[in-house]
């Protein structure tokens, strides 16, 4: 069994599954997206059964979970997953579909029409970036005067992935913190609470973990949400609203995990190595 | 310790005994993101900044 671990980046959260690879004696090879050649003929990575992508950029992990598919190498996430995490619209799409219950949402592809989508829904609400991550350029709207200026500012100055589609969301009234689980095929391994003074609680914005209990609705909503984007190894986001709903508000395809590290009882890089070579066995 | 040289400020930056290839470390002088590409020898260069598509 030979695993690769595509990353360019090393980051703690590298280190330990490097650690349960080398502690379950796993022969592993790094793949640095920035060192490979797609070539349309084939070829291009012999001896190795089954990829852990680990890509910081998600251009990067899009094309490469699809260049490795095509060569028949199992991939961890699928690039179905990658695909769809990394665009919010498409989550939302797929969530809907599957009926896991999500803010409402709502895309428009012009700043008119966003407008108008935007003063029909109320206010406030959410403007985010169909991609993007660690709560950048995360926008709350109070009022028509910041909706206003907020979508000119887009589609002047945001280029054409920022002034062509507009993700409109509802704003959830949360509890000072959100709920991230980390989804294993078809297992939690842990979830923890984010608790922020800020409306942005991702760790990355300054979150802090707090351990959370695994409730029989958390359990269920974030298995069919990652059910719903395609599977594989991801974080579902959800909030808790001030009316007692649960809504799953996004799904990561490569979950950091160093904040949840210190509060989990689990061993996340264990059960993320174990899943892997899971999947090398089944071949898929 | 392995130590090496800051390209940007030729600070010595120390490594961790457990350094991995990829790495990112800080140069304690000028706070520089320098990136491990080599181990044997130890090299470093300036890291990548971060890109609008990074993330989880």
């Amino acid at each position: 069994m030979r695993v690769g671990v595509a990353c360019s980046r090393v980051r703690v959260e590298e280190k330990l599954i490097f650690q349960a690879l080398r502690g379950r004696d796993i022969s592993f090879e790094r793949i640095d997206p920035r060192r490979v050649v797609w070539d349309l003929d084939g070829g291009g990575l012999e001896g190795i059964d089954v990829v852990l992508v680990r890509c910081l950029s998600h251009t990067r992990a899009y094309y490469l979970t699809r260049w490795l598919e095509g060569l028949g190498v199992p991939v961890v996430s699928s690039h179905r997953t990658v695909a769809t995490c990394g665009d919010k619209l498409l989550t939302s799409a797929v969530l809907e579909e599957a009926g896991v219950p999500t803010p409402r949402t709502v895309a428009a592809f012009s700043p008119e029409a966003a407008l108008e989508a935007i003063e029909s829904m109320g206010y406030p609400v959410v403007l985010k970036p169909v991609h993007g991550s660690w709560g950048r350029l995360l926008a709350r709207v109070n009022d028509q005067d910041a909706a206003e200026a907020l979508l000119e500012h887009k589609s002047t100055l945001g280029g054409f992935l920022h002034g062509s589609v507009f993700y409109i969301q509802e704003y959830v009234d949360k509890p000072g913190r959100d709920i991230r689980v980390m989804v294993v095929g078809d297992e939690v391994a842990y979830a923890i609470y984010r608790q922020s003074p800020h409306w942005i609680t991702n760790t990355a914005r300054g979150g802090e973990p707090l351990p959370c209990p695994i409730t029989p609705e958390i359990d269920r909503l974030s298995r069919a949400a990652a059910r719903a984007v395609g599977g594989g190894i991801v974080a579902v986001d959800l909030v808790e609203s001030a009316d007692g709903r649960l809504l799953v508000v996004e799904v990561n395809h490569t979950p950091e995990f160093h904040g949840a590290a210190k509060v989990a009882e689990t061993d996340i890089a264990g059960r993320i190595v174990d899943y892997v070579l899971e999947v090398a066995r089944r071949g898929r | 310790m392995l130590t090496v040289e800051c390209p940007e400020c030729a600070a010595t930056v120390e490594l961790p005994a457990d350094v991995e290839v990829g790495e990112i470390l800080v140069c304690p002088d000028c706070g520089v993101e320098l990136e491990v590409v080599g181990l044997e020898p130890v090299a470093v260069d300036l890291a990548p900044e971060v890109e609008e598509d990074w993330g989880e």
